[in-house]
């Protein structure tokens, strides 16, 4: 079973729904126990750094998913979700993530249009179990206008191209982050997340 | 690198597809669910379902086909028609859809808009502006399906929708709406050339070179179309190809099922 976090976050239907598809169980959740018992956790996420994080640390989510992340569970964030993994981020002034992995959180500066919304090629840089049956410049779906920098080079999956090079996919030991929708990425969305639930078993 | 997208827009009415020139004659095409998941497979990029009757009895109808929609496909979609409250947003989007388009709402009440965005988030606000030309190189917002000048100029409207926070324009060009002839692309490029964030076009279009005409260079980052798709005069894989061979950046859909 996988305890997606409930933290208020926008839109989680889609990913209900696909899990649901890959006849994956799941459970809407913010119960310290429920999570600490399921084999898997996705952090999703739709909306602001600062505030996503409060809400975290006001139900003590915070100190849950640190603790299951060095207990060695697989743990997906998607979109903002991925982005709290990092240990900061300028979004509405410097605050602090979970720091779950290396690297910052930035505004998209170049000179592109932002949001980056739509669907853009991954660049994958290595190939390990979640990159199972993705091609190489695949399209995924994204919304966003913050990025990850700074990151450990040897925690960068896929990228894409979008003024900056921005990390697609991240994976570092049980942590994997997909800055891209994979709900609502087509059918190799649905192959990402059931890549992901084959991590688990 | 991010691709131009292919939005099929599918009007609503009492639960059915429907599809007129602005409200005469409006022929039944199809139910909503089947003909989501027919451009799903075929490699839409994204959905927009309107809600053309939008009265009061009606909207349970159509969240309800919002709701089967969202449990069907896989890409992303756009609500509008009758969205005139953060009330109205929140159960577009908790009924499964994306991104909710506001139109004479926002016009009325400009701070709509602000309040949503800072609430969901501007991801999933669009501002759709219905404009006309009413002199040469001018173009005012309409209301009504284009039968009530507001006065606002087109070009101060679109830049006032990205200051109060929305995510993306659809600009549809009332003066080539529904006869084929066209995107607009004057009006088109003079919005994206004002504001930073995405555009789509919408209105017009008729054969495979018009979608090429409005995304080939930097004036759309994506293009809507109606009836074309609905009556199979464009096929999108025919046209995803047609924009491949023409060096337009589009989404490859994997031809075969992955997973």
């Amino acid at each position: 079973m996988i305890a997606i976090v409930d933290y208020g976050a926008g839109n989680i239907k889609s990913l209900q729904i696909a899990l649901t598809t890959l006849s994956i169980e799941s459970t809407l959740t913010r119960d310290e126990t429920v999570i600490r018992d399921s084999n898997a956790i996705i952090l999703p996420g739709v909306g602001a750094f600062q505030d996503a994080m409060h809400q975290l640390r006001s139900d003590n989510l915070d100190k849950i998913l640190q603790e299951q992340a060095a207990a060695g569970k697989p743990i997906l964030g998607i979109c903002l979700g991925m982005q709290l993994f990092y240990e900061t981020s300028n979004e509405g002034g410097l605050s602090t993530g979970l720091g779950l992995i290396k690297g910052k959180i930035e505004r998209i500066n170049a000179n592109v249009k932002v949001p980056h919304m739509g669907w853009n090629t991954l660049q994958i840089r290595r190939n390990k179990h979640i990159t199972t049956n993705i091609p190489d410049q695949t399209y995924v779906y994204f919304v966003h206008s913050y990025y990850a920098t700074d990151i450990d080079n040897d925690d960068l999956i896929a990228t894409s191209q979008h003024g900056e090079n921005i990390p697609a996919l991240v994976q570092h030991n049980n942590i994997i982050g997909m800055q891209f929708h994979p709900e609502k990425s087509g059918d190799v969305g649905m192959q990402l997340i059931k890549n992901f639930w084959e991590m688990v078993s | 690198m991010l691709a131009k997208r292919i939005i099929p827009c599918l009007d609503v009415d009492k639960g059915r597809v429907v599809k007129g020139k602005k409200f005469q004659d409006i022929q039944d095409i199809a139910d909503p669910v089947e003909l989501a998941l027919r451009y799903n497979h075929e490699g839409a990029d994204e959905l927009v379902f309107y809600d053309i009757t939008a009265s009061h009895e009606e909207r349970k109808t159509f969240l309800d086909i919002v709701e089967k929609v969202a449990a069907t496909i896989n890409i992303p979609f756009t609500v509008g028609g009758g969205i005139r409250s953060v009330e109205d947003i929140y159960q577009a989007l908790q009924s499964g859809a994306d991104k909710v388009s506001i139109n004479s709402a926002a016009i009325t009440n400009p701070t709509l808009i602000e309040t949503a965005a800072s609430k969901f988030g501007s991801q999933c606000i669009v501002l759709s502006i219905d404009a006309k030309e009413i002199n040469t190189g001018k173009w005012n917002v309409f209301q009504n399906g284009g039968r009530i000048d507001t006065g606002l100029d087109a070009i101060e409207w679109a830049l006032e929708g990205e200051r109060l926070g929305a995510g993306e324009l659809v600009i549809n060009s009332i003066d080539v709406d529904g006869v084929k002839k066209g995107y607009n692309l004057q009006l088109t490029k003079t919005i994206a050339n004002a504001v930073y964030i995405p555009i789509v076009a919408s209105g017009g279009a008729g054969i495979m070179e018009d979608f090429y005409q409005v995304l080939h260079s930097d004036i759309a980052d994506a293009a809507l179309a109606a009836s074309v798709f609905h009556y199979n005069t464009i096929s999108i894989p025919a046209l995803k190809n047609y924009l491949v061979e023409k060096s337009v950046p589009v989404r490859s859909v994997p031809s075969c099922q992955l997973y």
